[in-house]
């Protein structure tokens, strides 16, 4: 075997490929055997992307071709510092969710364990697709892949789940096609859909209209599935109404890979001057994203659901990453790529907590809170840390990466930014402390809107212990990296920022 | 020589402790030693056990930390930070001894915890870990409000996180753009002037000012400080605004504009305490007004004016607590320190009377009380730089706050010319004159000593000041002005006495002008931006359903509206026609 051709590149997506497939063979023999196949596939994969990451940071990038073809006839894996560490963060938040699913999956979608799990690790698939891939046109095929399970799982949801995910899916679709569309007009203009080869082409075409116009249909491709705002309106439906267990996945990780996208794309395949200077995007994706922080930020202040509220402050940290990207200086770049991580593992741990109160309580409003430092007291420390690490109070890890997005507006000038971002961490502190509010009321009195058996506040009901590991180890995730930002900086997200700015 | 210790870490470390240990008694003693571990602490410190302290400007940094391009220093010890945290941890053990009654450990926890961020404030060597503690001080008394469980509490509690997550977030704009700027993370002093190029600074000074709560920025003060726990609003009086009169002495010492905030605020504050009819809002207002004499202090930049701020701050950390003890003792005693629901208490709990007097004497500043060999040094250094304006406000402020409270509130707590309190309010007390809890009175006698001790012999103060001091408080004028002062205003109380009393109403402050706005712009959100959205959500719903309608009758037209496509994609299209029609 060719030593620059790693095993682990190809197998980290072929892994859950396989078992996705053999998942539902195995649920018609017994159902609980399927969380054991896709957790096993889950916990392969993650240790092939660890390998994966070590092998990068090692040899430099890997070029690897699927069925020893070479570009631009095949299909080539390109996994750089950037790709590698989305694929480790990727993987080991799907672990995690997987773990935490047992008790979840079965209380929430009854009997539907294999179609779950399949779908479950076909979205995995997907999603590491996207992130490995290093050819226009297969980015595409995993996008649908990802996409199309995405709304299937949704759709399992609660009442209203369905029309949520239909909405998703229109104007997922849409995007989708668009940027289908966008790889068309770059493919008639260069011939070729791999990404280096690409790159290397398009240098010498930057006046072309056509170029411009595929680079547009893919922004705006990317910007929908992103639900950067205004095109952000299919997703607080789409979260909020989804299985707990399925917005715990899909909400902190989706929108993240698409950021990923869309940094791989502007700044690989098309060149950082191009995007900053011929098309003037980054200054358009600046505003855009000052208006999503705000709106996100107002929006969630105003919800009374959970899970929504987390929704709207996703629309929010798009804006952050996306003005970020946007702000195109190395410093913000920085703080982009790491608050693409952070704010991953911190959403993952607050959507856990919605988790294990829906587990306990039957629901996820913010009036299910009531007296949960009383009743589920780890829930509620996994709670205070997630949110404190999204209004961003040192040492949790979502004050660094806010303070290398502050100091790349600052170095840029760009002082809207830096006032919005300034104004959303106060909005942060006003929507947790409400829910504080709740959690912490100690003359609990029983609220209407929950149902009498539910409400005991002085007896102690933890979630499952499957879940309470799982949400201490993204808890002790954020400290650590919080902690550890420093050696995270210098040694995973540094490399990982692109060059040529 | 050992590695330094940092009593800060002691304290908010061992506080976390407090609810796992079994014994209540075992519980007492433990909470009792933290402050008291932390004493030793920096007593070994100032002995030169770990390194010998220079001289104030100078300081002693036992060790540094890489952090991305910078090195920060976590510890930073030099005479003006041994002196607040000499203040911190003695105001901390009396404030524990106070507090041990309370059955919530939690709340002990939240207090411990604060006590030792407000440590690490004052030792932090760089921003970063300024910022960091001063992060820790804004939530840490959000519990010390909330465990008061009232709905009021509430609301104050949220107010409090907010207004001081907002000074934080100024201030860590302020430091981003310093580091921008200068490359530097040194937490010491910063250029200042008018102009664009200050912004950073503009944006820090106005974080520690809120955090001091300087007139316009006071009303956080006067709305938590009265709403939180008896015995936390004790802890919350002495550190968040004392924490940042340091930051200010060290980073912005000598801009005129606080001397003129400090000035106006010592005396506008007195003007609100006029209608108080709560208590502890009172001397939440005296609290506002005295920090105006250290903000004015450090306004004026002199080493006399930095070393009355920095003795008016210990001094005033002392004798507040003190005061606050005593309308505590109502408080907890008779369930409210509302005056018109009190008076005649003096014959049921005399001791805290006279405890609380001392208080009283030394925040007007009368001789031989400590507020007096600090407040006069302020006084003194508007003197001698010669500005008339900020002298008369100052040394008017004085007798505004004789009058209030060293003869108002204990007038209409204790006095109001009865003998016997309200029948709502006797049949709470015994038939003793001990009726405050002995651990409360202790709590105060300690501190009504220092109180008497520091303007006795103010000499043990001045010597722990960070610049030399060649101030005598003691002259002739001084004592007689003085008290020529107080004779006459207590003269003028006692004919007006009757005219005294409380009235339930609410002082209109300018917390007025965020609480409205703020409620209106909750309401806004709850109310129609919600209807929009769920406005938007029932066009989406319906042009799904049409949709579905669509596809499962075939035969029905399909008619191409612009809501069958959903909003979302129109705006798609729209940005992208947008951003192509930009370049052809």
């Amino acid at each position: 075997m060719d030593p620059n051709q790693p095993i682990s590149a190809i197998l980290v997506v072929l892994i859950p490929l396989l078992t996705a497939f053999a998942v539902p063979i195995i649920g018609f023999w017994r159902k609980n055997l399927c969380f054991y196949a896709a957790c096993t596939a889950l916990a392969a994969a993650f240790w092939c992307a660890l390998h994966l990451l070590i092998f990068v940071h090692q040899r430099g990038p890997v070029d690897y071709f699927l069925g020893g073809w070479d570009p631009p006839w095949g299909i080539a894996l390109r996994i750089d510092s950037l790709n590698a560490l989305m694929g480790v963060l990727v993987t080991f938040l799907f672990s995690l969710t997987g773990i935490a699913s047992k008790k979840s999956v079965p209380l929430e979608l009854p009997l539907k364990e294999a179609p779950f799990y399949a779908l479950f690790l076909l979205l995995f698939t997907g999603l590491l697709g996207m992130i490995l891939t290093g050819d226009m046109f297969n980015l595409y095929v995993f996008l649908e892949v990802s996409s199309l399970t995405a709304y299937a799982l949704i759709a399992m949801g609660e009442p209203g789940a369905m029309v949520a995910s239909f909405r998703y899916l229109l104007m997922g679709t849409v995007g989708a096609s668009w940027y289908l569309l966008g790889v068309g007009y770059l493919y008639i203009v260069t011939g070729t859909l791999n990404m280096a080869d690409l790159s290397g082409l398009l240098r010498e075409m930057e006046g072309s209209h056509a170029v411009l116009s595929g680079f547009a249909f893919i922004l705006f491709g990317i910007a929908i599935k992103m639900a950067l705002f205004p095109l952000h309106l299919w997703l607080p439906d789409a979260y909020a109404k989804a299985p707990s267990i399925v917005s715990t996945t899909i909400a902190p990780i989706m929108t993240k890979v698409m950021a990923y996208v869309l940094i791989r794309i502007g700044f690989t395949v098309f060149h950082p001057e191009y995007v900053v200077q011929a098309a003037k995007a980054s200054g358009l994706l600046v505003w855009f994203g000052i208006l999503a922080i705000l709106f996100g930020g107002i929006s969630a202040l105003s919800q009374t659901d959970f899970k929504r509220m987390l929704a709207f402050i996703i629309v929010a940290e798009v804006g952050y990453i996306v003005g970020g990207i946007g702000i195109a200086n190395p410093t913000a770049l920085k703080g982009a790529i790491f608050h693409i991580v952070n704010d991953a593992v911190m959403m993952a741990s607050l959507f856990l907590v919605g988790m294990m109160v829906t587990h306990r309580t039957g629901g996820h409003g913010i009036n299910h809170f009531f007296g949960i430092f009383r009743k589920m007291p780890l829930t509620a420390i996994v709670f205070t840390i997630g949110a404190l690490a999204v209004i961003g109070v040192p040492p949790t890890c979502g004050f660094f990466s806010k303070w290398y997005l502050l100091l790349g507006g600052i170095e840029a000038g760009h002082w809207a930014f830096v006032a919005a971002l300034l104004v959303c961490t106060l909005i942060n502190v006003a929507l947790f402390f409400r829910v504080f509010d709740k959690g912490l009321y100690l003359h609990a009195k029983a609220p209407q809107s929950i149902p009498e058996p539910r409400i005991d506040a002085l007896t102690i009901q933890e979630a499952p212990l499957g879940m309470l590991v799982v949400g201490g180890i993204l808890a002790a995730g954020i400290l650590a990296i919080g902690i550890g930002n420093s050696f995270i900086v210098k040694t995973l997200i540094l490399p990982a920022v692109p060059g040529g700015l | 020589m050992m590695a330094w210790v940092h009593p800060g870490i002691v304290i908010a470390l061992g506080g976390l402790l407090i609810p796992f240990i079994p014994w209540r008694i075992v519980k007492q003693a433990y909470f009792l030693m933290l402050p008291l571990a932390g004493l030793a602490l920096l007593v070994l410190t100032s002995s030169g056990m770990f390194g010998a302290i220079p001289a104030f400007p100078e300081s002693f940094r036992p060790f540094s930390l890489p952090f991305l391009d910078y090195t920060l220093h976590p510890v930073r010890i030099h005479n003006l930070s041994l002196l607040f945290a000499y203040v911190y941890v003695v105001a901390a053990f009396c404030m524990n001894i106070y507090a041990l009654g309370v059955k919530n450990d939690w709340e002990h926890t939240a207090a411990m915890i604060y006590v030792g961020s407000a440590l690490g404030a004052v030792f932090a060597g760089d921003l970063l870990t300024l910022f960091f503690c001063l992060e820790i001080m804004s939530w840490a008394p959000f519990f010390l409000l909330l465990f008061r469980g009232t709905k009021k509490a509430m609301g104050a509690a949220i107010r409090y996180v907010l207004w001081h997550h907002f000074s934080g977030v100024c201030i860590l704009a302020g430091i981003l753009m310093h580091i921008h700027a200068t490359g530097s993370l040194e937490f010491g002093l910063m250029p200042w002037g008018w102009g664009s190029q200050y912004l950073g600074y503009h944006l820090m000074i106005l974080g520690f000012v809120i955090n001091a709560a300087t007139t316009p920025f006071h009303s956080w003060l006067s709305d938590s400080y009265s709403e939180a726990t008896p015995s936390g609003s004790i802890y919350m009086t002495a550190y968040t605004t004392k924490t940042a009169i340091f930051c200010l002495i060290l980073t912005f010492p000598g801009v005129p504009l606080l001397m003129w905030m400090g000035a106006i605020q010592a005396v506008f504050a007195l003007f609100l305490a006029v209608l108080e009819n709560d208590g502890r809002r009172l001397c939440s207002y005296h609290i506002i007004s005295q920090i105006g004499y250290m903000v004015a202090g450090v306004g004026m930049g002199t080493h006399m004016g930095l070393n009355g701020a920095a003795s008016h701050a210990l001094c005033h950390i002392i004798y507040n607590a003190l005061l606050y003890m005593g309308a505590g003792c109502a408080l907890v005693v008779a369930g409210t320190a509302k005056f018109d629901r009190l008076g005649g208490l003096y014959k049921y709990m005399p001791i805290s009377f006279w405890l609380y007097m001392v208080g009283g004497f030394s925040i007007s500043g009368f001789p031989l009380f400590n507020g007096f060999v600090s407040k006069t040094m302020t006084i003194e250094a508007a003197e001698l730089i010669h500005n008339r304006p900020i002298y008369l406000l100052l040394e008017g402020a004085t007798v505004g706050t004789f009058l209030h409270t060293g003869l108002k509130l204990p007038w209409n707590i204790w006095l109001q010319g009865r003998t016997e309190p309200p029948p709502e309010v006797r049949f709470r007390l015994k038939d003793s004159a001990v009726n405050t809890p002995v651990h409360m009175l202790a709590a105060m006698g300690i501190l009504a000593f220092l109180c008497i001790f520091l303007g006795v012999y103010p000499k043990i103060l001045y010597d722990m000041l960070p610049y030399p001091v060649e101030f005598v408080p003691f002259t002739l004028t001084r004592v007689f002005s003085i008290t020529q002062m107080f004779i006459f205003t207590f003269l003028g109380f006692w004919v007006l006495r009757k005219l005294v009393k409380g009235y339930p109403g609410y002082v209109l402050d300018t917390d007025w002008l965020v609480r409205i706005p703020g409620d209106y712009l909750l309401r806004f959100c709850t109310g129609p931006l919600q209807r929009m959205g769920a406005c938007l959500d029932r066009i989406g719903e319906r042009a799904a359903d049409r949709i579905v309608h669509t596809l499962r009758n075939p035969e029905t037209e399909a008619a191409l509206n612009p809501s069958l496509a959903g909003a979302g994609i129109l705006a798609a299209l729209i940005l992208f026609v947008f951003f192509i029609a930009r370049h052809l």
